[in-house]
Parts: structure tokens; sequence; C-alpha cells
């Protein structure tokens, strides 16, 4: 089953691959990963989407918090949460095609952040469902490059993830 | 007053009261050694190769209690020590490894003997350090013995740039050290605890399974205590022997792969189990589905939370630092007017002494050709059972653990987890350089004792009168007793045609070296052996090439399906 694991580390080099060499050595699955400081600048927030079944995510908790620069972790599918990714799309936008595209661009709710004569970027955010969704509507033939940042994501109501 | 890295080493090192560092010196570390040289507080001990630094920091340590140190130089220096370094996390042996590095300028620019010695040990530490200013190198010291030394023990390593250690600043140790991503849980849970006891005292076929985390917290008063007041049957691990006496009336013997007969049925078929600083292992319980087939309710007591719930799901999970849990366990079933019922216990050990008929560990007592076992009942019996004894990797390392009896922690130091052979020499210095005045013996083979065979120099150079017991059958023993059972008889690679005169080998080191070949002449030998307290003697026994261990669980097997001997 997929899982959302929030994790706050110290802001320190080489605390991202002591994460990234503990999935690798354990094989534990990684479909994204996100970091970046937090407001407090030493400290890190990284979001790791995975999957496995619940002994598998509870170890992959565990051996998390064992890490000596791993200060907490959360897995977010344990409480209703939100999550969001970021994507850049770069799109063919042809005279004849330019008001299709805008108008796709809308029902997503995208918006176009950059415009060439050929070209439009779209900027969208949403569950990584609804970029898939995009790009399946748009087609593969106008699509000219994709940049999507992986899922972020935090806990609704109260609950908050911080030392 | 500002002072260099070096010298703040050497005084973090004198602050941690380090009595002795196993090391090699190269390039980047020189200046190191330079302040090594100008004091005599911290002694260095030169080996012939950095494996060797970090198997004797290690052997240190495993028979101290104390956290090893090693110190090697860049490059080669650290990669050489990974697998002694690796060696030490699989068993969670507290060490602290200082390895040089490159200046700060040339990191990254595959300068000479650079590597990235973070990155290479990542994977096999507890935690590692690069020092790239000055100014925080003592803090990162504190820090490494305070990581390596509480909560799961394991090894450290702190690599130092050249320029660091010629640079300068003021110096100022910290007394303590908190760090907010690193607390260890110590108290148990008090609710679980309570658990535990009611558990245990309705148990009707108890079993208590202890592990090396007996003998790193130095547990095993509690745990002796908690046994003999339960009067339930207890069983130690490979890397637990000697954490419950092995003379004790309530011992059933090593468990496992080639664990006895009846601690493997007993561990199978209890309804309650206590796991105490153990982790389910596979060369431990075998096929985790087959050990899941008899219903049993487990109760497992850790330091470490990633060891609970692994293999095998438990019902009562304890977090905690091991005599502390137990200090609680005790106090509640003192508290308790509730006991085990003594009718079930009896019954239960009747059960288990029948197991015990089969007389799993017995062997051709007739033989003309000297047995592994009777070497060692025979060292057993003259070191009066109160030697350390180090091993490498094999067959001679379980013979040494089904036969030389345990009865005290710290006495018995192999390599568990990893296997690694060529452990058992380098060890063996550790060990003895911590005991100045005990019996230090290493069990090793001819196999093994090739891979680390250098330090044999080493030990002339410090005077260490190790003893050393070479079960020699001209065979990778236990390579190829699997070769036997499970590949046709097809002995790969496993046959070494060209092996060396062990007892001219240990002359030309400066030592004593005896070839014993008849059983007769094995008590005699031992003897004369340990009347030289003051020499390293070589052993070398030529024993039965094609004796195995027994029992046997094969890979991947459930933990009763053993091979005995008299099935083959």
């Amino acid at each position: 089953m997929r899982h959302i694991i929030s994790i706050l580390l110290e802001n320190e080099a080489g605390a991202l691959s002591r994460v990234s060499g503990l999935f690798s050595a354990r094989a534990y699955n990684i479909e994204s990963l996100t970091v970046a400081p937090t407001e407090d600048p030493s400290l890190s927030r990284m979001t790791i989407v995975t999957s496995g079944s619940s002994d598998v995510i509870e170890q992959i908790t565990k051996q998390l918090n064992k890490l000596v620069e791993v200060v907490k972790v959360v897995d977010l599918f344990e409480a209703p949460h939100i999550e969001r990714e970021l994507m850049l799309i770069k799109v063919r936008a042809n005279a004849k095609d330019r008001d299709d595209m805008k108008r796709m661009s809308d029902i997503f709710r995208g918006r176009i952040v950059d415009v060439s004569e050929d070209t439009y970027t779209i900027e969208l955010t949403g569950t990584g469902q609804k970029l898939d969704s995009f790009i399946e509507a748009l087609g593969s033939s106008v699509i000219l490059e994709t940049a999507r940042t992986g899922a972020c994501g935090i806990s609704r109501g109260q609950r908050v993830l911080r030392i | 007053m500002e002072l260099t890295g070096a010298e703040i080493l050497i005084k973090c090192l004198q602050a941690e009261k380090v009595e002795y560092v196993f090391g090699y010196p190269g390039g980047a570390v020189l200046y190191i050694y330079d302040e090594l040289f100008k004091q005599n507080k911290v002694k260095h001990v030169l080996v012939r190769h950095e494996q060797g630094a970090t198997h004797a920091a290690d052997g240190y340590s495993r028979s101290s209690r104390k956290v090893g140190v090693a110190l090697v130089t860049s490059g080669p220096g650290v990669t050489n020590a990974v697998t002694g370094i690796a060696t030490a996390y699989m068993d969670s042996i507290p060490m602290v490894i200082i390895s040089g590095q490159v200046p700060t300028h040339a990191i990254g620019l595959d300068a000479f003997q650079e590597c990235d010695a973070v990155g290479i040990t990542r994977p096999c530490v507890k935690h590692n350090f690069l020092v790239k200013d000055v100014k925080d190198l003592a803090l990162t010291i504190k820090k490494a013995f305070y990581l390596a030394a509480t909560g799961r023990p394991g090894p450290v390593l702190v690599d130092i740039p050249k320029d660091v250690t010629t640079d300068k600043c003021k110096f100022e140790y910290p007394e303590t050290i908190t760090m907010r991503s690193y607390n260890p849980v110590v108290k148990g849970h008090t609710g679980q605890i309570k658990k535990a006891v009611q558990l245990l005292l309705e148990a009707k076929r108890p079993m208590i399974y202890a592990g090396g985390g007996v003998i790193l917290s130095d547990a095993a008063p509690q745990l002796t205590k908690l046994v003999r007041m339960l009067g339930f049957p207890c069983t130690n691990t490979l890397m637990g022997l000697g954490g419950f006496p092995a003379t004790d009336k309530h011992f059933v013997g090593m468990l496992g792969m080639h664990g006895t007969y009846e601690a493997n049925m007993a561990m199978q078929n209890c309804d309650v189990l206590v796991a105490i600083g153990a982790r389910f292992d596979d060369r431990v319980i075998g096929d985790p589905a087959h050990f899941g087939q008899v219903p049993r309710k487990i109760i497992h007591i850790d330091i470490d939370p990633s060891s609970i719930s692994k293999r095998v799901k438990v019902d009562v999970p304890i977090v905690g630092h091991v005599p502390d849990v137990l200090d609680d366990l005790i106090k509640l079933i003192d508290a308790s007017k509730q006991r085990p019922e003594a009718k079930a216990l009896a019954a239960w050990w009747e059960q288990i002494k029948l197991w015990k008929t089969k007389d799993c560990l017995r062997y051709d007592r007739k033989s003309k050709i000297i047995k592994p076992q009777f070497v060692l009942e025979k060292l057993y019996e003259i070191t009066k059972g109160d030697a350390i004894i180090t091993s490498d990797v094999g067959q001679h390392q379980m013979w040494a653990a089904q036969f030389y009896k345990f009865d005290k922690p710290r006495r018995w130091i192999n390599s568990g987890g990893l296997g690694t052979m060529g452990f058992g020499l380098p060890a063996a210095m550790g060990a003895q350089m911590a005991n100045p005045d005990a019996s230090v013996v290493c069990v090793t083979g001819e196999a093994s004792f090739q891979m680390c065979i250098q330090e044999l120099s080493t030990c002339k150079q410090y005077r260490l009168p190790i003893k050393i017991v070479n079960l020699n059958n001209r065979y990778m023993g236990m390579v190829r007793q699997w070769q036997q059972f499970f590949h046709g008889n097809r002995y790969s690679e496993s046959y070494m045609d060209a092996l060396p005169d062990f007892v001219k080998l240990a002359e030309s080191y400066g030592h004593i070296g005896i070839s014993i070949d008849k059983p007769a002449d094995v008590e005699p030998a031992l003897k004369e052996a340990f009347k030289r307290k003051d020499e390293l003697v070589f052993m070398d026994f030529i024993t039965d090439q094609k004796e195995n261990v027994y029992p046997m669980v094969g890979g991947g097997k459930g933990l009763t399906e053993m091979i005995l001997a008299e099935e083959l």
C-alpha cells in the first residue's frame, strides 16, 4: 500500500544520502522524495512516497528513526492529510491550438507561466493523480517536457510535525 | 592558547581515557602520529594491516566493555578497515575509528590516497562524520564516543582531513552532550512489563532466549537471577554465550543452526518465549514461517525498536536497556504472590530431558585421528573454563561455541553477524591488551588464520602471549560440510593444497610452534603451551578432515528440521 512518510532531520551534509542509502540497502521502494529546509534553517523536511505492507512500513519508520540525524518521523497516512505535487509542463502551442491549450490549462486550474511563439509552459499543482490526468488529457504529441517535484504532504487539523 | 587539530585530537582521546589506539600510519595522519609520539598517556599499537587494527579495537572492546579505538590513514587505510568496521557494526560493538583524509581543498579532486571514507562506511557504521573545520573537532570526537557507547552500541567513524590536523583553535572538551535527534529509550514501559510478568507467571512451557544484547549491556547478573527465580529453561545465541552460566542446570545449550537438539526443540515448542537482547536472525530461528507454525506468546526486550517484530511478530514488545528492564521484571515477579504452575513446569522439564537424551553433541571418542571436539573439551578442562576465547569463522567457531562452557560474559569473542574470517587473531590481541593477566586463546582453522596471519608480527612486537589452537583439517571445513550435505560432495575450491608449515611459520615470526597429530598428544601439548606464560604458542592440531558440525539446520529450513549425526 502507498504511504507518505514525512521526516524532520538535521539540515546537514550527508543526511539525505543516509536516508536514500537506507532505502536502497534494505530494498524499500521510493516512489518520490522531496527535501528542503524548514522555517528553522537547522532542520530539513523530507517527504518520501513509498509502498509496502504494514510490516514493511513499520520497519521503514523504525529504521528512519534509528538514523542519528533524523529528529522525527511521521506516516501521514495514519490520519487525514493533504498531498500536493507541483508540475511544470511545456507544451506545443501553435497558432491554431493556442486557445485549446489555454482552455485545457484553465479546466485543470493550471497557470501559464511562460509563453513563446510555439510553446506554453504551464504550472499545475495537485495530487499526483491530477497531474497524471492532465498529461493524459493533453496527449503525448503536444508535450515537449515535464518537470515534477514529487509529492509533499501535511496533516489536516491540529496535528503538526515539529520539535 | 590555541592548539592544532592533531593536538586537540590527542587531548580528546586522553579526556576519554583511551588506553590503546590500534593503528597504522600514513600520509594523511602524520601530524596525528607526531602528537602521539610526544605523549605517553595514549598508547599506540602498531598492527600490520588496517583490518587487524579494527578487529583488535573490537576485541579490546568486547573483552573490556570500553570503546575500542582505531586510527588509519586515508584511501587504502580506510578501505582496509571497512571489513573490521562492518564486523563491529553487525555485532553492535562500540568503536571509534579515526581516519585521515586528504586536505579539504583536495577533496573531490581524485587526490592521491583519496577515497570517500564517509560514503564508503555509511552503510556499516552507527554514524560517521567528516570534520571540515578544526573548531568542530573536539565536539565531533565527543559525539563519536557518546554515540558509539550509548543506546544500541556501534562503530562511529570520524574522517579528519590533513589540513584540519594542522589548523589551530582554542581547545575545549565538552563534559556532557545532548543531541536533539538522538535519545535512546532506557526505561521499559511499565504497562508492557506488567503484561510480560503476567504471561511469564501463566506459562506452562516457558523458554528464555538471550542474545548478545545481554553481554553488551552487562545484564548477565539480572538474566541469571531471573532464570533461577522462575526455574525456566534458558538458551543463549552464539553472541549471547556467557550471558547465562553454561554449567547451570537451567541452561539447555546454544540454539540455532548448530544449536543443541534440546534448545531448538524447546524454542520451537514453548508456549511463552522471552527474547532478551536477541533478534530472531536467520541463523537462530531458521525459516520464520516454519517457526510461526506453533502458536506461542512472545515477549521481546531490546534497546533497538527496529529489532522488534522485524522477522518475527511479537506480542509484548519492551524497548529499553536490558538490565533496567530485567530489574523491573524481577521486582514485579518478587512482589507477585502467583508462581508458575509447578506441575506444568515439571512436565516441561521432563520433555526437555527426553530431548537431551539424543546426546546431540556426541562424537567418536575412540578415533585414532584427532577429533576437533576433543581438542576443545581438553582446552576447556585445562583452562578450567576461565580463558578468553576468540575465534575465527567456520566449523572451529561452532565447535568452540558448543564445547567450551562459558560461565561468564565477555569470555567468548567471535564475529557472529558478519562472519569475518581473519577476526580471531587480531581480536585476541585486543583482548590480551585489555586483559594482560588473562589466558587468551584464539581458536582458529588453517583457512581463517591465513586471512590475518600478518598480525603474528604484532604479537611479537608487543609480547602478547596468545595461545593459538589451529584446528587444521586441510579444508575450508564449513564450506566443505555444506558441499557434502547440499552440493553432492562436490568440494569446489574448498580444499587448500598449498598450506604452509605452521610450526616453521610461527617460529619465523619469533614464536613457538607445535604440531600435534595424535589424540594422546593433545592434552600434553595444551599443558605445555599454557606453561609458557609469556610466549605465544601456535598449536597446529592435525584433525579429522571429514568431521562435521552437528546438529545442523540447513539454510532456510525450519528450526527443528535438524540433521543429526546418526542420520547420515
